[in-house]
């Protein structure tokens, strides 16, 4: 069973290692999307750092978006995931794996990208450490209540846009919880609350999304 | 009596066809007595002067958004859990009449909001949660409307509204304390004075009419439903050639 498990991960990450241009647009994206903010609202610094976490929370949030149209299409378009669904292991693992597949592939970058990104927006230096340990906290969350919307989506005409339609009301917490404790750190109020709270949210996705997501891809491939 | 002989489309298409006039009549009267309590009874407020009156629609409103909510979950569940056709038929035809509360909420809102706070928007807890619900909404429809095949489509949406339901309290409460973390809460929806009993009668009157209106047009709704997706029965054909 665990065997099972590593192997859907394994697979995953070779995957996208093998193809290294698909992995890397959703990197850029998140980098483009955070610069675009400084020239739109002006190079104020003051201003930079009140939505600096908030502005990379968002990007996050979509960067994530972007990749997870291809969480299950690619399998399904070649049959894999039939085969998948027939093995005997539950389906709720191969989500499970899927879901941290696609953390490791794209959530992790993103932990390496954002200080980077904090420091154009002129946040002080434990705000930048509680950015990455927010983002290390809520990135899970986003690739696991994602693959619900990817496993409903699945094979649907337009089902990037859909997706982002469903899932975005559904990342609420995680974005205001996650901004939240780097905001905490810059006004002084500390940041434990949020920590804590996203650290339940991330509990609570890890045990009900994967098996709301095997159901979902149950439903649609059928 | 057995409750699950209307469980079947062709015996719950004649019961839906005679409950709808019921319905409609009691939503109409509710509505015609709530707005005459609410407009000619109801005494002016002395905070707020006439604007107030606006609670009367608004109120209503945001109840039932949420309420159809939780009913469309309870389909969705009884529909995966028992794969019963017409829970599935009852959850979609709920949808955009929760989806048209939660609008007509956020718009009275605002509405109120402008000669009350001066604003036509603020970021308050409520306002926001709602206004969430309503993407809510917009995402189950539009997940429902994107797959062709029915059975997947209710399936779909039926997951989709769950997973929304879990997360709606989530929701309502990250909110809550965004707000109140953020900055000190501005402006408070709740109004100090008790409300005079008139008021609050003639609120629970126009909820009970909106409540009535929400179950004759989900019934006419669901009523189609019906017909779309058993057309190529007997029992549909003997309908609709029966008719001149």
């Amino acid at each position: 069973m665990l065997k099972f498990f590593f192997t859907v991960i394994r697979r995953d990450v070779l995957l996208a290692a093998r193809r290294r241009g698909d992995w890397l647009t959703a990197q850029f994206f998140f980098v483009m999307v955070v610069s675009m903010f400084p020239l739109g609202v002006g190079p104020e610094p003051t201003m930079l750092r009140t939505i600096g976490p908030g502005v990379v929370w968002v990007a996050a949030l979509l960067a994530s978006l972007l990749s997870l149209d291809r969480l299950f299409a690619d399998d399904y378009r070649d049959g894999t995931l039939e085969q998948m669904l027939l093995s005997p292991y539950p389906t709720s693992l191969l989500t499970l794996g899927k879901a941290i597949a696609h953390w490791i592939i794209n959530g992790i970058p993103l932990l390496v990208i954002a200080p980077v990104l904090g420091i154009q927006f002129n946040l002080p230096n434990e705000a930048l450490w509680m950015l990455v340990l927010s983002l290390a906290i809520g990135t899970p969350i986003l690739s696991l209540l994602g693959s619900i919307g990817a496993a409903l989506t699945l094979g649907l005409r337009g089902g990037g846009v859909l997706v982002t339609l469903l899932i975005l009301p559904l990342y609420v917490p995680a974005l205001i919880f996650g901004a939240g404790a780097v905001e905490g750190i810059l006004s002084g109020t500390g940041s434990e609350a949020q920590l804590s709270l996203l650290g339940a949210f991330l509990m609570m996705s890890l045990l009900l999304a994967p098996w709301v997501s095997a159901m979902a891809l149950r439903v649609s491939v059928e | 009596m057995n409750l699950y002989y209307y469980a079947s489309p062709s015996t719950f298409y004649p019961l839906a066809g005679k409950l709808i006039p019921l319905f409609s009549a009691l939503a109409f009267i509710l509505a015609v007595v709530g707005l005459y309590i609410s407009f000619f009874v109801a005494p002016t407020d002395f905070q707020q002067g006439e604007g107030y009156r606006i609670i009367f629609i608004h109120v209503p409103a945001a109840w039932m958004s949420m309420f159809i909510y939780v009913v469309m979950a309870f389909w969705s569940a009884i529909g995966l859990a028992w794969n019963t056709r017409l829970s599935f038929i009852m959850a979609r035809a709920l949808a955009p009449t929760g989806a048209m509360f939660t609008f007509v909420a956020l718009w009275t809102g605002a509405f109120w909001g402008k000669p009350m706070w001066g604003a036509w928007w603020v970021w308050d807890a409520r306002l926001t949660s709602e206004l969430i619900l309503f993407f809510l909404y917009v995402g189950v429809m539009a997940l429902q409307a994107a797959i062709d095949d029915p059975r997947r489509s209710d399936r779909a949406g039926a997951l989709l509204n769950l997973v929304g339901v879990i997360n709606v309290p989530i929701i309502y409460f990250s909110v809550k304390w965004w707000n109140t973390l953020h900055q000190g809460s501005s402006v408070s929806l709740t109004r100090a004075p008790s409300m005079a009993h008139i008021m609050l009668w003639a609120m629970l009157v126009m909820a009970l009419a909106a409540w009535m209106y929400a179950i004759a047009v989900a019934l006419v709704r669901a009523r189609s439903l019906v017909l779309e997706r058993e057309r190529q029965t007997d029992w549909v054909r003997a309908l609709l050639e029966g008719k001149p």
